[in-house]
């Protein structure tokens, strides 16, 4: 039964980068199946903030529940925190597809993350890592913006974290 | 550490969040390029998440209302946030100190609640921390761009000045003190510690100013402003649905 559960995950898109879906992305840190036959979800924000957090507790609702799931219990939780790593490496595949580069590993620590954005972040249209930093921040709370020297394209990378 | 305590905390760490963020959210749209509107936004954004964090600990752990209502229903007198966190906006380079002053506090906070006893907010303060990250290299580059300038280094300079003894006020004792390494005093120690290079290193002066202290006083005239801003719509209609 957990794997028909997870198999139904699948098939919910993460409402900001509608390729990949939440199971990929890492956000779902278990399901289980109660006596009472309640599925019970535990998913984890990427973000505190994320403002699509809702959006995909509904989605995830309105999946089990289509599939005959009557009893269904999402919770939110903060620990372990979601980081970056738990994006599968179909999950990374998929962003790097979709335009979005994926985000490197972390090191740590406020100077691992200066050294990060100094080191050359891998274009997701040419591959080229003559790129430059635009700005921390992007069009949702988990993109900065970059700019690629060598086919003077603008691209979004996922931040690490 | 006992209850009230705890409240207290909770109380100043989410007030600061929540204020500073709206604060932030005043630049959306009129900042002076458009990647900072961005970089403002998403700040704000994030500030927001981060004090509905503190107050669902509240609401969940620690018997207080829910977030909503702590949030927009609270009088003046009852927010426990440092007046750095309430001052408006007024030139960028003000903006700009004050987002370097408080996002390093934060970061040194942070790093030293991840190990905190109180379990739900050793885990808040592990999940948050990874993204303050990315609001104090923010702050810094800027710190140290506008440094290239007289012009704009003396500017800065002046924006040190005003903000300092606010900053100093953030590391207010709260109403009972924490043992070390918790206590105001080991926190302030590690963000001076953490801040003064980057100062130095960029052509700034250190003031020597005293702390303004102000999270138990009488609410300054820009928490009362930007409370009735932000509290307006909500208080038509405490039981709207949205």
């Amino acid at each position: 039964m957990d794997a028909q559960i997870w198999q139904l995950l699948e098939s919910v898109s993460d409402p900001e980068i509608p390729v990949i879906s939440v199971v990929d992305m890492g956000i779902i840190q278990g399901v289980a199946v109660s006596a009472d036959g309640t599925v019970q979800v535990s998913m984890t924000p990427t973000f505190a903030g994320c403002p699509a957090l809702e959006m995909m507790q509904a989605d995830i609702r309105a999946a089990l529940e289509g599939a005959g799931y009557e009893r269904v219990q999402i919770d939110v939780v903060l620990n372990p925190p979601w980081t970056s790593e738990r994006i599968s490496t179909e999950g990374r595949r998929k962003l790097k597809e979709f335009g979005l580069a994926p985000p490197p590993p972390m090191q740590g620590g406020v100077d691992g993350a200066m050294l990060l954005f100094l080191d050359a972040i891998g274009c997701p249209f040419c591959d080229s890592t003559n790129t430059r930093l635009e700005s921390p921040f992007g069009p949702t709370l988990c993109r900065a913006i970059y700019y690629c020297n060598n086919c003077h394209q603008p691209f979004e990378l996922f931040k690490p974290l | 550490m006992n209850q009230v305590a705890l409240i207290d905390l909770l109380f100043r760490l989410a007030d600061d969040e929540l204020l500073v963020g709206h604060r932030n959210s005043e630049w959306t749209g009129v900042a002076p390029i458009i990647e900072e509107d961005i970089a403002f936004s998403s700040m704000a954004q994030d500030e927001m998440g981060h004090a509905l964090a503190y107050y669902t600990i509240l609401h969940e752990r620690l018997g207080q209302a829910p977030p909503d209502q702590l949030a927009f229903l609270r009088e003046p007198h009852e927010f426990r946030n440092a007046a750095l966190t309430a001052l408006p906006r007024r030139d960028w380079s003000e903006t700009i100190v004050r987002q370097f002053l408080y996002d390093a506090a934060e970061h040194v906070r942070l790093e030293c609640y991840a190990q905190h006893p109180f379990e739900p907010l050793a885990h808040v303060a592990r999940k948050i921390h990874g993204e303050e990250k990315y609001h104090f290299l923010h702050a810094r580059t800027w710190m140290t761009r506008l440094a290239q300038t007289d012009e704009s280094r003396q500017r800065m300079q002046v924006a040190i000045g005003i903000l300092w003894p606010h900053a100093l006020g953030m590391f207010e004792t709260g109403q009972s003190e924490q043992d070390a390494p918790f206590d105001e005093a080991s926190i302030m120690e590690a963000w001076l510690a953490l801040i003064t290079p980057i100062l130095v290193e960029a052509g700034y002066q250190v003031p020597s100013s005293t702390a303004i202290y102000s999270r138990y006083a009488a609410p300054t005239p820009d928490r009362i402003e930007l409370l009735a801003a932000m509290q307006k719509v909500y208080r038509i209609d405490p039981n709207a649905e949205w």
